[in-house]
């Protein structure tokens, strides 16, 4: 095991890499996710429209095949990146409408006489939405996304491995094929690299879902 | 019984018709409230009483028809038809308190966010109309702990805080328990005798007698009756209401 302690600093490296492809594509995936998920709840038909449309693209489309998009499609198209910025794009993307349907479950899960009191009161659509429903939304949705965001965290090395590079999963790969060293310690050190970000944020959704339960 | 005016009607439908589905629920409804009127419905279940009342605020979309308040019609959607459900208080059977907010940010919610008010003056108006309908002490916690009855006086205050125009009631005593039936009817016998203009669906027969100027009597989503609460209950014209009146009286 002796491979692990000596490129600690490396795995240490691979790391931080996975944790900024996660949190870039996490914020960017939550803060879609969010306005998808008013899409689809909305009055107006042509918004629900484009939220079902882009649930029915990403939800039903392979990872590799979103981020081959992004990393050799958009260039054809004049839109050049690196692949960090693509890979986590991509990942966003992808997540993003797991993220709106766990939304929208909440949604549903909260009565219907609350936005009926709210509109009553005079509130919009946003408002109703954002003051109303969202916040007793968050109670019920909080497992659902839980799950969704640690299957991104693991979805990040395929982003990885495609070519972002340095992340906890091209670590791995890097010293078995470029350094020769036996697959099986290495691989343990990945994925005790992997449990490092995973558990905690497992616990972390324990406190915050204690943290926003409401008496009913 | 007090002087009603007869200016424009509060509210005012035409010829409005409401299916779910197959179901004809409202069939082509004519009805006019004058200001400061107080209306019963009565009628069995499935009779579209609720409905009727839903309709008027546009929580229920109609069919066809219009339907004017205070000489407006009802805008379709967006932001002319919130304007306008501001104006229209409207209280629920299940008191729809907003569950995650306090019974003061309840109330005063709408008249910050919707009538842009100061919070302090906000705060100050939602504890007079607490003091009001009896619950001041409870503005602190939230709607589930209190009882029913309290509830049902806190969604009240809810609704009068945005100072409405008219104020519908669907069923408001219907899922309280029978002791606080009449805390709530107090608050709305003080409002009918404040002279606001209120349709109340309500099968509270001692409130019909005691504060409304009319009755409605609906069946199949037709209005069969529409009277004085004196003429309805002693002398109903229809088989169906002397059938609904001879149900719910001899018990």
């Amino acid at each position: 095991m002796h491979v692990i302690t000596d490129n600690l600093s490396l795995y240490r490296d691979g790391l931080v890499t996975t944790l900024r492809i996660c949190l870039y594509s996490g914020l960017l995936a939550l803060l879609l996710g969010t306005i998808m998920a008013a899409c689809r709840v909305s009055p107006l038909t042509p918004l629900r429209a484009v939220g079902t449309s882009w649930v029915t693209v990403f939800r039903n489309s392979p990872l590799l095949v979103v981020l081959f998009f992004m990393a050799f499609g958009l260039p054809e198209l004049g839109i050049n990146g690196t692949y960090f910025v693509f890979g986590t794009i991509g990942l966003a993307l992808y997540t993003s409408a797991f993220v709106c349907e766990a939304i929208r479950s909440g949604i549903n899960a909260v009565p219907p006489g609350q936005a009926e009191a709210a509109r009553s009161v005079g509130l919009g659509f946003g408002q109703t939405l954002s003051l109303i429903v969202l916040p007793q939304a968050v109670r019920s949705v909080i497992p659902p996304l839980g799950s969704v965001m640690i299957a991104m965290i693991k979805n990040s090395a395929i982003v990885g491995a495609f070519g972002v590079g340095g992340d906890l999963f091209s670590v791995g790969e890097n010293l078995t094929s470029a350094q020769g060293e036996a697959a099986l310690p290495v691989l343990i050190g990945v994925m005790l690299g992997y449990l490092i970000i995973t558990i905690p944020a497992g616990l972390l959704l324990g406190i915050v879902e204690r943290k926003v339960a409401i008496a009913r | 019984m007090t002087e009603v005016s007869t200016d424009t009607p509060m509210i005012r439908l035409s010829a409005v018709d409401k299916y779910f589905g197959a179901l004809h629920v409202l069939r082509d409804i004519d009805l006019e409230v004058p200001r400061g009127q107080v209306v019963v419905v009565l009628g069995p279940s499935g009779s579209g009483k609720s409905t009727l009342c839903r309709v008027i605020n546009r929580l229920e979309p109609v069919d066809s028809g219009s339907i004017a308040l205070d000489g407006v019609p009802l805008p379709a959607e967006g932001r002319a038809l919130a304007e306008l459900r501001a104006d229209v208080g409207m209280v629920f059977q299940q008191f729809n308190l907003f569950a995650h907010k306090s019974i003061l940010d309840n109330v005063t919610l709408g008249p910050i966010k919707v009538r842009k008010s100061g919070k302090a003056a906000a705060r100050d108006e939602a504890m007079q109309l607490l003091e009001r309908v009896g619950i001041a002490d409870q503005a602190d916690k939230y709607p589930a702990q209190l009882s029913g009855g309290q509830q049902q006086r806190a969604a009240i205050a809810r609704a009068l805080a945005m100072r409405p125009k008219v104020m519908l009631f669907d069923e408001p005593t219907s899922a309280l328990d029978p002791e606080m039936v009449n805390e709530v009817l107090d608050v709305m016998t003080g409002l009918a005798a404040d002279g606001m203009t209120m349709l109340v669906v309500s099968h509270e027969m001692g409130f019909a007698r005691r504060a409304a100027h009319r009755v409605l009597f609906m069946a199949d989503g037709e209005v069969a009756e529409d009277s004085v609460p004196e003429d309805f209950f002693q002398a109903p014209a229809t088989d169906r209401a002397k059938d609904f009146l001879g149900k719910i009286l001899t018990h």
